[in-house]
């Protein structure tokens, strides 16, 4: 495989000091016991420079979480992985790491991850409190209450609710106590994965705009999600992935405003919100267990033609065979 | 018509999460209830489709008072509403397959399941998808199915809880489409609970803010 040469226009990678994260063809299949295979996660390339946010955004099931799980090692067994993905100046490769290294170095330390359902990720027998403090003491050194209140403020989970179990948490306090945890050892990179679900506008705000401070100090953070308006209020870039491949990687700003998105399925997505056309893109999306050969697109695609019979290249930051491309 | 009639409820009879709330949803109107995180609208929406029972007030359909909840609200009544929430994994029985799953409500009520397939088909499940069970399908897949068993009895009122707090904006826009579809060649009325105020307003013919429901 080529290398992509380059990940979409903007700040990223033309920052001096390396990249945070690397990330190139990573590919992720699942074996099933039928002995076929979910291609969850297709040939995905993009860098998180110093300081930068990139959201990644896609329908329900298109491999987004399994590309987190994939950095952590996080992967159940069935999965297999393939690609690398290197992480900060050593250049330590998370998908070659073995699990000693990524249990003692790297998760909580190196790259941190808010889950997409806290609930499962807090430990049920436990206090937040409990967690809280153990995960302070292991990661900062500190001890004590103070350190405790601060991480809790951080993701604005209440005071008053610390000593309750996660069972006695609603949903949207079992997020705050999820991010709380992840913050802690201000890892250089973050994984949100859908960190505002179940959060009213004001939370998703306050919420989000703490993932972005975190990005200060050269840090860099993915953020996952389905909430469009979070994205463009805190993301750098945003890379649509559609069936398990990226299709989209460009600056948020022309992104969620003009030109807009070039990819047919990123500009249908943004179409469906609310506040545009309010209209659904047709059809589903294919199963990644049966991909079709060509774009994975097409079948809902209105703007399709023979060339689509053959998977797209992403080229300046958009993989359609039927997009203009400014040539650099 | 669907009353709310000065409804206190929670689960702590010293500390109610609703209280004295009043809320109208005329014949085939579909009414936004808007509020913040952990307010109590979810509190509400169980109350209006007799799934928890109220401190005190009433809850009248059609002019008739409500006297039971949950199983012992009579049959008539428990089936005049189709209910979808937030998180459809909650919801759903991971044993079953959505064929099952969508056809649960007409089982229950000895009704014929014959039905399922075109049912499935308003929600966009195609046939292969009905044999899978939850843990085999996406999230915005399993809240079809979930939606397809809110309709299967074809209900009066819809209340739909956060339906698509967790989905994306296209699988969003697709399931509300639904909803109107069924509303429109139905004249079944709704309400829609949830925290984003430009959907809520975008799908329903009123919105009210949960803040002006008790203040009054
Ligand atoms: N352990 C597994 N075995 C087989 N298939 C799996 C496994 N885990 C995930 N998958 C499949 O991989 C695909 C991608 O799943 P993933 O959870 O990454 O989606 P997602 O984009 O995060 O969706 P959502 O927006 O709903 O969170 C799905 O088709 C899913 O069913
Ligand atoms: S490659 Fe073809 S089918 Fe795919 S998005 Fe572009 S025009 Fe549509
Ligand atoms: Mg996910």
């Amino acid at each position: 495989m080529t290398p992509p040469t380059d990940s979409g226009s903007g700040p990223a990678g033309t920052v001096d000091g390396g990249t945070v994260l690397s990330v190139r063809d990573l590919s992720v299949r699942f074996r099933m016991r039928d002995g076929s295979y979910v291609r969850a996660v297709t040939e995905v390339s993009f860098d998180l420079a110093p300081g930068e946010c990139l959201a990644l955004v896609g329908e329900s099931g298109c491999g987004k979480s399994v590309l987190a799980s994939a950095l952590l090692g996080l992967l159940p067994g069935n999965a297999s992985v393939a690609g690398s993905a290197l992480l900060g100046d050593d250049g330590l490769d998370l998908l070659a790491a073995d699990e000693r290294v990524l249990a003692r170095e790297v998760r909580g330390r190196r790259a941190g991850l808010v889950p997409q359902s806290p609930a499962a990720h807090l430990t049920p027998v436990r206090t937040v409190r409990s967690q809280l403090t153990e995960t302070v003491r292991e990661l900062t050194g500190a001890a004590g209450p103070a350190g405790v209140r601060a991480a809790a403020a951080r993701a604005a989970f209440p005071e008053d609710h610390l000593n309750r179990h996660p069972h006695q948490l609603s949903g949207g306090l079992a997020q705050r106590a999820a991010t709380a945890l992840a913050l802690v050892g201000d890892a250089p990179l973050l994984l949100a994965d859908e960190p505002t679900t179940g959060l009213d506008r004001d939370l998703v705000e306050r919420t989000v705009d703490e993932l972005r401070r975190h990005t200060s100090d050269h840090r860099a953070l993915l953020l996952i999600t389905h909430d469009l308006a979070a994205a463009g209020r805190i993301a750098d870039r945003v890379a649509v992935m559609y069936a398990g491949r990226l299709v989209e990687i460009t600056d948020a700003a022309g992104f969620f405003g003009a030109p807009g998105p070039r990819h047919p399925y990123a500009r249908g997505l943004l179409n469906a919100l609310p506040e545009r056309d309010f209209t659904p893109i047709p059809g589903m999306p294919p199963e990644l267990g049966a991909l079709p050969p060509g774009c994975a697109f097409a079948a809902r695609c209105d703007r399709a033609s023979g060339a689509c019979a053959a998977v797209p290249a992403l080229v300046s930051g958009v993989a359609c065979h039927h997009v203009e491309v400014a040539h650099a | 018509m669907l009353e709310l009639r000065s409804v206190t409820a929670g689960y702590d009879r010293r500390a109610p999460v609703v209280r004295d709330v009043s809320l109208t949803v005329s014949a085939g109107e579909a009414v936004g209830l808007q509020g913040p995180s952990g307010c109590g609208k979810s509190t509400l929406a169980r109350v209006a489709a007799l799934l928890h029972r109220p401190d005190s007030g009433q809850v009248v359909l059609d002019g008739e008072t409500a006297r039971g909840w949950r199983h012992r609200a009579p049959r008539a009544q428990r089936t005049a509403f189709g209910v979808v929430f937030q998180q459809p994994r909650l919801s759903a029985d991971p044993r079953l397959p959505l064929a099952e799953l969508i056809a649960e409500p007409l089982r229950s009520n000895g009704r014929p399941t014959d039905g399922v397939r075109e049912l499935a088909e308003t929600v966009g499940l195609g046939a292969d998808l009905l044999g899978r069970r939850p843990h085999e399908v996406s999230d915005g897949q399993l809240q079809r199915a979930c939606l397809a068993r809110a309709l299967a009895l074809r209900p009066r009122w819809l209340v739909c809880d956060e339906m698509t707090a967790m989905l994306d904006a296209s699988t969003t826009a697709a399931l509300v489409g639904v909803v109107e579809a069924y509303r429109r060649e139905s004249g079944a009325g709704l309400l829609a609970v949830g925290h984003d105020r430009v959907l809520l307003e975008r799908w329903c013919d009123r919105t009210v803010g949960w803040a002006e429901l008790t203040s009054r």
